[in-house]
């Protein structure tokens, strides 16, 4: 008990410099597991994100663009394909065998931001947006083709307060430059999905194809096709015969691949974030040793006492050492309370910018070794201190030489 | 119990020059005795104290407590038999300040064999009249209080030895005979001789025994 008796009465004497090194660290704790975690849920759940798919078909361009259109309802589309080339998917007797579901999307229209694309029912009649869950309506039913209604998506819905029975104007461009003069009608609202889907306007293909004010040529043309396959290698076929030199077309498959390469072009700014929540950690381990050392000489009494009444050198040097690692610790665990708050901060604001919903508590490794290396680094810099403890003069600083 | 042989110790003089604090040839305490050792400031008795307890090493010369050699030992050893064999009074009473009483104490035992005895360290303060005072800090006792903590924590570990270093100065004529007596009757009921230095003649005129450093430290006599 004599180690735990002297740091405890140690804490307590230097209450408010534990407290404020104990939160420097607790920021740095926070901070480091909010970018750790937040990129690691980032890359496995956009990796897992495909709403169903597992491909899509488009103009020809990028991948990435192409799949952070459809899928993610982010970015700009790179173009629009010809209705034809849906049917030769649909009639091409090698891509029909290996297609399970094609469904065409358009896309261009939005609504105070909140986008508008069009597709057609089965969506949310046929597909499984996860393994064994299809889309089902918090309230209201599945648009009808050939109708102006709407199917809202369970954050959209939210966010703009619509239920069944809501109108809107869509409006043009996906910064909305003007009112279409078509009313909608909300008829459907979706249950979450904890995916893109859930942050979009779904209205009937042809509504958006033949919006007042669009190109005219818009009525023959899809932005995309989304599309289910049968079998994997079905993929492998497709991707060789569309993607070929020459082509108008752009096959993205795999989505997971294909926004895997998101993170690895942006992999420098993940780089970037993690030195610095490292250097914030080496800052606050820096605190632990500057407020312990900076004590040192009002200490030095106490251990010259400690060590008058027996206590040895490793003992004084410990019970600094220890205390360094207390702080730490302290600091790592109230570190938890900010991940809590920076990561629900971070989860909200990708959620409203993407749909998907990152589960930062779900369990990780860092969250167990990145409070430990980090009460391990507070101890270290408790070393310094420990070294100026364990060479205290016990005589000359216990008591005037007679 | 206690027994000195040609114990010596100089220290560097801020010109260089050194100067010989401590040199005692003989000296010896038996086991249960008490003794006053008339000295004045200055005159090495602290140093010489400090040497018994092993806080300072000796240049050379023998200090044997209880039939170990205090001064054939690494300091390690030196906190190990200091913490299990002797108790020591300071004149400043050295208390820590952020402990309880009663921490003061248990500290004090929790380096020795026996370790940490809450209970005995109860009875201890109790003995000395600190019953109730068991979770005060020193500084909300008064000064003859604080000597009192100080008494209990130096015999906590039932030392054989209890070496006190002007254990009065900082008290007034009649606490300091209370505390004096109480010193005395406490080492003597726990069985520990006392090594009792001072310079204040009526304190030492308690003692059945007295000597003069001047007469043990041969260095003085060099000095003068």
């Amino acid at each position: 008990m004599t180690l735990p008796l002297i740091i405890y009465r140690s804490l307590r004497q230097h209450a408010l410099s534990t407290l404020v090194t104990a939160g420097s660290i607790a920021l740095a704790a926070g901070l480091l597991l909010t970018v750790w975690v937040v990129k690691t849920q980032s890359q496995a759940v956009f990796a897992a994100t495909n709403s169903g798919f597992d491909a899509v078909l488009g103009a020809r361009g990028s991948k990435l663009q192409l799949v952070l259109n459809s899928i993610f309802h982010v970015e700009t589309s790179p173009g629009n394909i010809s209705a034809a080339d849906f049917e030769m998917l649909r009639r091409n007797p090698m891509f029909a065998g290996a297609i399970k579901h094609a469904l065409p999307i358009a896309v261009g229209d939005s609504y105070h931001g909140w986008r508008i694309v069009g597709t057609v029912e089965t969506l949310f009649d046929e597909i499984e947006y996860a393994p064994g869950r299809r889309y089902a309506f918090a309230s209201g039913r599945n648009f009808k083709l050939g109708t102006e209604e709407a199917v809202v998506g369970a954050y959209a819905a939210r966010q703009l307060g619509w239920k069944v029975g809501s109108t809107f104007h869509p409006q043009h461009g996906v910064g909305g430059d003007h009112d279409h003069e078509e009313l909608y009608t909300v008829v459907g609202v979706l249950e979450p999905t904890n995916s893109p889907v859930d942050r979009v306007i779904w209205i009937p293909l042809e509504g958006l194809q033949t919006m007042s004010g669009h190109n005219p040529l818009a009525k023959t043309e899809i932005s995309a096709v989304l599309i289910q396959l049968r079998a994997s290698t079905a993929g492998l076929m497709m991707n060789n015969v569309l993607n070929q030199s020459g082509g108008k077309l752009t096959f993205a498959y795999p989505i997971g691949t294909i926004v895997a390469e998101l993170f690895n072009k942006i992999g420098w700014v993940d780089r970037v974030l993690t030195l610095v929540a490292w250097l914030v950690a080496a800052v606050a381990a820096g605190s632990v040793l500057v407020s312990i050392y900076n004590s040192m000489s009002a200490r030095q009494r106490d251990i010259a006492i400690l060590r008058a009444l027996g206590a040895r050198r490793r003992t004084v040097f410990g019970a600094v050492l220890g205390e360094a690692a207390v702080i730490g610790a302290l600091g790592a665990a109230a570190g938890f309370a900010v991940f809590a708050i920076l990561a629900a901060v971070v989860a909200s604001i990708v959620r409203a910018q993407t749909g998907v919903v990152l589960e930062p508590w779900q369990w990780h490794p860092v969250l167990a070794w990145g409070p430990a290396a980090l009460a391990g680094l507070c101890a270290l810099g408790g070393l310094v201190p420990a070294l100026k403890a364990y060479r205290v003069p016990v005589a000359e600083t216990i008591a005037p030489v007679s | 119990m206690l027994d000195v042989v040609q114990l010596r110790k100089t220290f560097v003089a801020p010109d260089g020059e050194r100067v010989e604090i401590v040199n005692v040839p003989a000296f010896t305490l038996g086991a249960g005795a008490q003794l006053g050792l008339r000295g004045e400031s200055g005159s090495g008795k602290t140093t010489f104290l400090h040497l018994i307890a092993g806080i300072l090493a000796a240049d050379s010369g023998t200090v044997n407590v209880d039939g170990e050699t205090m001064t054939a030992l690494g300091e390690a050893e030196r906190d190990r038999l200091r913490a299990a064999k002797i108790g020591y009074i300071f004149q400043s009473f050295n208390l820590l300040q952020g402990y309880t009483v009663i921490e003061n104490v248990v500290l004090g035992m929790s380096f020795g064999p026996r370790g940490a005895d809450r209970g005995h360290a109860r009875e201890l303060l109790e003995r000395v009249g600190l019953g109730t005072r068991l979770h005060h800090f020193p500084r909300q006792l008064s000064t003859g209080q604080q000597q009192r903590v100080a008494v209990a924590r130096a015999l906590a570990n039932r030392p054989r030895l209890v070496l006190a270093d002007e254990p009065t100065g900082n008290l007034d004529r009649k606490h300091a005979h209370d505390s004096l007596r109480l010193i005395r009757e406490v080492c003597r009921e726990n069985g520990a001789a006392l090594l009792l230095v001072s310079h204040d003649e009526s304190v030492l005129r308690e003692f059945e025994q007295v000597q003069d450093f001047a007469q043990i430290n041969a260095a003085l006599r060099g000095q003068s």
